[in-house]
């Protein structure tokens, strides 16, 4: 078969819906910002152009001059920081998206990623600190991570696959038992920092390590820098984004190019073909759900190892975001591993554009989670956007026909009934689907 | 055992109608994960409206006067505008989904995502702070009074009275009704069985002449006013009539509830009572007095206070894993419905 022109190919369309969800998205800031700096009598115009300038480009703004007037340029301190957040993003965001692609909604990375900190700081901090070299401990505490994802992931998916109930509903409880369990845990734990007083309810960073029953700065361990931290000073970056850009190469090695890959995609359009065709569907659903948890939790892992983060441990009443984070992620990216990893950079740099906003000008960060919004709404029927940019490319190829016919293989009609259940995989096993 | 019965009808109360509200959603075809969203935005434009009302000459003199049916009926409207608010916000659900076939379990998603960061950047822009508050001692001018019946501070009003009358709200029994009625009219009426039919087989359902489109954007429309104003009930009782941008889960819990309760409104009635009841527990097992003994039975236990905490989700697991195999979801829920199809 010939290969289809770069513009009729499905992948570029899908970017293409994606970069104008986002484009759309960052306009409806700009006009919500601008309708409340029009309209308040505090704000005016100017703070509203200041706002709308920082939401495009608060990644290189480097504060107010002397003259109070912003002042823009290259901020290796942003970019650091930036991809520091997009770490356990790209982790989280790989969770949902390979759960997804196997037909299964995991909105149960909040709690998967909960038990990830759990147990990586227990880990990290119980373990005293020379007893073993500073790596195994990371590599130990990285692990266990994974494991207790993987574990507490693999509950909704069991429940999915043996006794029909529905993962968004197993999800939700098991959130939230995560979040209990965790809070009790840190509560009789002894990794409560007691020794900076105004740390109350923060777990130790682990930096610091036991020695002789006493937590001690400097002692525990922290992510290696890999050199992150020259290529941007004064930042929190480290090593761990390159490890979560590896995880990102091997989830899409594994969905795309393995047979086990093939067999969970396919577990997920039709779970009862694939067992006509010889494939073990429960044994996948659980599969899926267990290595989207340890995705998630190894995100968990990632954020909390780097040293330089802190926990509040007493997490009953809400749930992390960076979990729910997750979810628009995966869904910019279309579910595409490898997009995961620049969706979630993008959403880093929205929300280091928002804490520039809220430092910089009277509005405040919720605006980029309002921008975010807009853009998981726009792409939920980026379907119809995807379907308008074919009828617009088909007009330009219809003009080109005379030089060249080929290229019109496919009729835009002929594409819209199809594309539904081609592009949301657990839409065809959700009438059989009794709960 | 008044404190207790009184907690559960608090907790339980936003919960049934925010799950009924999921019932008209999902019965007519269309799965309202948004749910959550929908309460954070009704109880963001409730408690708003209250706060900017509060300081019109009209509230200033009922309050001062003690205008107690005044009062009463500003808690109505205060419902109302939640309700509308929910309703005009879940129309990005419906068209989303209706109109433009998108996935529903994405636009709901976004839909939640959207109501907390709207909610949040306004009551920054509004209270320089995260969190949304309303003068004094806001609820209890919405409270119910023994004053309001003639009674003084120190009479009792009988058992009955106590429990369900003083200290209670009339948003409560506002929302009981409303279940009631619009539990009949879903069953009860040929409106209410045209939705049914068509979260079943719209196909069918449009061969007879009714309109699909129409019948989803009624069941989501209503879903969202519901939930709406079960947000805003929820904050007024629970949460000190505040709002930061947060239900703590209630959304989730509704719709936990509603496949819990089986998607019918008596089974949710008693699915919410229960899971009430152990929210009411966990929130204040430690001076709960069950028979009046003056001993505090559950903190005599010793059992840590995050297990109660724990318990309404570890039961909604295991009743829905004992259950899974006899509930029915509506058979067309989450499917677009697309006139060309067969």
């Amino acid at each position: 078969m010939k290969k289809e022109p770069f513009l009729q190919r499905e992948g570029t369309k899908s970017v293409l819906a994606s970069l104008l969800s986002i484009l759309f998205g960052l306009a409806f800031g700009a006009v919500v910002i601008l309708i409340v700096g029009l309209t308040s009598k505090d704000l005016g115009a100017d703070s509203a152009w200041e706002g709308i300038r920082l939401i495009f480009g608060g990644l290189f703004s480097t504060g107010r001059g002397s003259t109070g007037l912003l002042t823009w340029g290259f901020n290796g301190q942003n970019i650091g920081n930036m991809l520091f957040r997009a770490t356990p993003l790209i982790m989280t965001g790989l969770s949902v998206a390979m759960a997804y692609k196997t037909g299964l909604f995991n909105i149960g990375a909040p709690g998967q990623y909960l038990m990830g900190t759990l147990v990586s700081l227990s880990v990290a901090l119980g373990i005293p600190a020379g007893s073993m070299p500073k790596a195994v401990i990371w590599l130990l505490a990285f692990l266990a991570a994974l494991l207790a994802g993987a574990l507490w992931g693999s509950i909704p998916g069991a429940l999915k696959a043996f006794l029909n109930i529905n993962e968004v509903i197993a999800c939700i409880m098991t959130n939230w038992i995560a979040a209990n369990f965790v809070t009790w845990m840190f509560g009789i734990s002894n990794f409560k920092n007691i020794v900076e007083n105004t740390k109350s309810s923060y777990i130790y960073k682990t930096t610091y390590g036991l020695v002789d029953g006493t937590y001690v700065s400097g002692a525990g361990i922290a992510t290696a820098k890999l050199g992150m931290d020259k290529l941007f000073p004064g930042s929190q970056v480290n090593g761990g984004i390159l490890i979560a850009i590896l995880f990102a190469v091997g989830v899409y090695v594994m969905m795309e190019k393995t047979t086990f890959g093939y067999e969970l995609k396919a577990c997920g359009s039709n779970r009862h073909a694939a067992r006509y065709a010889g494939i073990a569907d429960k044994r996948d659903i659980v599969l899926s759900m267990a290595i989207a948890g340890a995705l998630s939790a190894g995100g968990a892992g990632l954020y909390c190892l780097a040293g330089n983060t802190e926990f509040f441990w007493s997490t009953y009443q809400s749930l992390p975001a960076i979990g729910f984070n997750g979810i628009p992620v995966a869904l910019l990216a279309v579910c595409n591993p490898i997009g995961v990893i620049f969706t979630a950079i993008f959403m880093s740099m929205l929300s280091i554009s928002g804490l520039q906003l809220t430092n910089l000008t009277a509005y405040n960060e919720y605006i980029t989670d309002v921008i975010i919004s807009v853009i998981v709404y726009l792409a939920a029927f980026s379907l119809v956007i995807k379907m308008w940019l074919g009828r617009k490319k088909d007009k330009v190829g219809a003009v080109n026909a005379n030089a060249e016919p080929a290229p019109k293989a496919e009729p835009p009609a002929g594409a819209k009934p199809e594309e539904p259940a081609a592009a949301v995989p657990g839409d065809g096993e959700k009438g059989g689907d009794a709960q | 055992m008044t404190f207790l019965i009184q907690q559960t009808l608090l907790y339980a109360v936003p919960l049934m109608i925010v799950a009924l509200a999921g019932v008209f959603a999902e019965r007519s075809g269309i799965i309202n994960l948004a749910l959550e969203g929908i309460m954070i935005f009704g109880a963001f434009v409730g408690v708003l409206f209250v706060r900017i009302m509060q300081g019109s000459a009209w509230i200033s003199a009922a309050k001062a006067a003690n205008a107690y049916g005044t009062l009463q009926f500003f808690e109505v409207l205060a419902m109302l505008m939640a309700a509308l608010f929910g309703a005009i916000f879940s129309l990005l659900l419906s068209f989303a989904s209706i109109n433009l076939r998108a996935d529903q379990t994405i636009g709901g998603t976004a839909l939640n995502l959207m109501a907390p960061a709207l909610a949040l950047f306004f009551i920054r822009l509004i209270a320089n702070q995260n969190t949304l508050y309303i003068d004094g001692d806001g609820p209890s001018w919405f409270m119910i009074k023994k004053a309001m019946f003639g009674y003084g501070r120190t009479e009792s009003m009988s058992w009955l009275g106590e429990t369900f009358v003083n200290k209670m709200y009339l948003a409560t029994y506002i929302c009981i009704v409303l279940f009631v009625v619009l539990s009949i009219l879903l069953y009860k009426t040929r409106f209410g069985l045209r939705l049914r039919s068509c979260g079943e087989n719209p196909q069918a359902a449009d061969s007879l002449g009714i309109n699909v489109y129409h019948m989803r954007y009624a069941g989501t429309t209503i879903s969202g006013a519901l939930a709406g104003m079960g947000g805003f009930v929820y904050a007024l009782t629970t949460a000190n009539c505040t709002s930061n941008g947060d239900v703590a889960g209630f959304g989730f819990l509704a719709l936990a509830v509603m496949i819990f309760g089986n998607w019918k409104p008596g089974n949710i009635a008693g699915a919410s009572l229960l899971f009430g009841l152990f929210k009411c527990i966990a929130a204040a097992y430690s001076s709960i007095d069950i028979n009046g003994d003056g001993v505090y039975m559950l903190k005599e236990i010793g059992i840590n206070e995050n297990v109660y905490r724990m318990l309404p989700y570890v039961i909604t697991l295991l009743v829905l894993a004992f259950t899974s195999k006899s509930s029915r979801a509506p058979k067309a829920e989450g499917i677009p419905y697309d006139k060309g199809q067969r």
